[in-house]
């Protein structure tokens, strides 16, 4: 078992990067992480801290949205990634699954996943279909009806199905618990952790919901306002004093009320 | 069969054939529309543009030939060749691609994640550039355009009809012209063969991904400057369809572009987004002016067919703004 996720081979590298989008908004301001072989990293933080836009670096989603990594380097496998286009990344095996899920809303569910596999082809894609609803046998019964239409739950599904199909070796997972009804998050994060088991896909996760997220990953990463301010093994995280109150909403003194929010920011100030 | 219900019937034959045309312009919209939000003006100039094409190449003209006879001191015109219509088109189909290539290469690569005013702003400058290039290329005369289509009335289906008037009554048949009949076969064709392309290809079904979320199509490998040429090209060969047909009918000329003015009624009724709304937009446009100006157009001083294709559209833009068969926005509560 990967305990502290941190095993000798390390397949992606991300090396004190810095994003500027549209030439003048500093968002990352050096952050670099290291993702091992078969491991759940996770990369954890509020909103606006930069987990997203670290994903997007790596899988250089960047470009079209006027993004563009100034600094530091990205190794996957030891090779350099920038400059690559998305297409490029996924034929390396990586690929994103973008937060807020995005389905093709008026193609079938079907369609949906075999969309992703639009890099290969042969015979194999129709093997994969049938392991993608081996692992979400409710797609398997929507098959037919349009994306649009089929609940949040189900359009996570889509999203992670799809990108499956494309024969990953990493998924940059974002935000999967988003807008999703609590037991819905617990079996959302359940399958990933079977693909992460069974099929041996590393995943890096970005999550705001650092309970569940520290609960499936082995490893943790913080970031506060564009830089990596704490990270160690999930279960250390877990324990750590500051990280229970300031990300999990406990302290010493079991839960932590709102009356002590102004103490929160005050304290919170030695993180970044 | 009563006189009157076979006039009727001959002008919405008439209209349904006239719309066929239509349908063919929007077409050429939708598909741009669809897949990267941009709504191309160009799209009657590339008609015009591919007609102008097909002419020059089959008569062996020079292009440029006025640029480099005035640069060169030369009097070079001709080849001296003429190419069949067969080959012609080819040829034409080449440069149309070729003309999506350098579209999306020089001016909407740039333009990725712009404001959609801007990208049609951009498609207003690619029209008057394309003009300006056809004009350049071919030279600005009116051609006529011999691909070898059969023109006048039908006399097999004249003759056929006019025995369908009742006993004793002067009838003389209906006048169906040839050219639309072929135009109409020809739609037809192209509108199924782009359906099943869209429907059961790999490319097809990643179109209408990236039509559906450009991120998402992007996220999973697709690549969009692929796509987009592709996109182009399709609606290219669209406009080359639509240039011939309206070129074999009334010469290949500047005006030949204004068609796509009538194409925006027949997409605000069909719908931006949707390619059976293009057909049945067209149809009911044709057949709507043409019945129009038979029943009513006399009452009201004749030449209804102008406006009555916006009127109607603007009814649509009132009541139902999506089209009839516009993609409703799904959103989930």
């Amino acid at each position: 078992m990967l305990d502290a996720g941190h095993t000798e081979e390390a397949l992606l590298e991300v090396n004190n990067i810095e994003v500027i989008y549209n030439h003048v908004i500093l968002v990352l301001k050096g952050v670099s992480l290291s993702v091992p072989k078969g491991g759940i990293t996770a990369l954890l933080g509020g909103n606006g801290a930069g987990k997203t836009t670290t994903l997007k670096a790596i899988s250089s989603l960047l470009q079209s949205e006027r993004g563009e990594v100034t600094k530091g380097s990205i190794h996957y496998r030891g090779e350099r990634l920038e400059g690559l286009d998305p297409a490029g990344l996924v034929k390396k095996g990586v690929i994103q699954v973008m937060e807020g899920r995005h389905c093709f809303e008026h193609l079938t569910v079907e369609e949906n996943l075999l969309t992703g596999a639009y890099t290969r082809s042969g015979a194999e894609v129709a093997r994969d279909l049938e392991m993608v609803y081996e692992y979400f046998p409710r797609l398997r019964e929507r098959r037919k009806s349009q994306a649009g239409y089929t609940s949040g739950g189900e359009q996570q599904m889509v999203a992670i199905g799809r990108a499956l199909m494309s024969k990953p070796e990493t998924i940059l997972l974002d935000e999967p618990s988003m807008g999703l009804a609590p037991q819905l998050v617990e079996e959302i994060f359940g399958i990933v952790k079977s693909l992460n088991e069974n099929e041996g896909v590393t995943f890096l996760l970005a999550e705001q919901n650092t309970n569940v997220a520290l609960r499936y990953a082995h490893y943790g990463y913080i970031l506060e306002s564009g830089r990596i301010v704490m990270d160690g093994p999930a279960a250390d995280l877990r324990e750590n004093p500051d990280v229970k109150e300031f990300y999990l909403g406990m302290s010493d003194d079991g839960r932590k009320s709102f009356r002590d929010v102004r103490s929160y920011r005050r304290r919170k100030r030695w993180l970044s | 069969m009563p006189v009157a219900f076979l006039n009727f019937m001959e002008v919405t034959m008439n209209g349904l054939m006239a719309g066929v045309l239509y349908a063919l312009v929007a077409l050429g919209f939708v598909l741009i529309y669809k897949a990267s939000g941009i709504f191309n003006y160009a799209q009657g100039v590339m008609a015009l543009f591919s007609a102008l094409t097909l002419v020059g190449i089959m008569e062996g003209q020079v292009p440029f030939s006025h640029l480099i006879n005035a640069l060169l001191g030369t009097e070079i015109h001709h080849f001296g060749w003429h190419i069949n219509a067969f080959f012609g088109i080819l040829f034409t189909m080449v440069v149309m691609v070729g003309l999506a290539y350098c579209v999306q290469r020089f001016v909407f690569r740039h333009l990725v994640g712009q404001e959609p005013i801007i990208l049609f702003m951009a498609t207003i400058g690619l029209a008057y550039f394309m003009e300006g290039l056809g004009d350049l290329m071919w030279g600005s005369d009116i051609k006529t355009l011999a691909v070898g289509l059969p023109q006048g009335g039908s006399f097999a289906i004249e003759d056929l009809t006019a025995t369908w008037a009742a006993e004793g009554e002067r009838y003389y048949g209906m006048y169906i012209d040839q050219l639309d009949i072929v135009a109409t076969v020809v739609a037809a064709i192209l509108v199924i063969a782009l359906v099943l392309f869209a429907q059961y290809t790999k490319q097809g079904r990643a179109m209408r991904a990236v039509a559906d979320d450009h991120q998402a199509a992007l996220s999973v490998g697709i690549s969009l400057n692929f796509i987009w040429v592709l996109v182009w090209s399709l609606a290219g060969f669209v406009a080359i369809v639509a240039g011939v047909m309206w070129g074999a009918k009334s010469g290949v000329q500047f005006s030949l572009s204004l068609i796509a003015l009538k194409a925006l009624p027949v997409l605000m009724l069909g719908g931006f987004t949707s390619i059976p709304g293009a057909i049945v937009g067209g149809l009911i446009i044709g057949v709507g002016e043409k019945l129009f100006e038979y029943q009513f157009g006399p009452m009201l001083g004749g030449a209804t067919e102008n406006w009555f294709a916006y009127v109607l559209a603007l009814l649509f833009l009132v009541f139902r703004p999506q089209g009839l068969f516009g993609e409703k926005i799904i959103e989930r509560v």
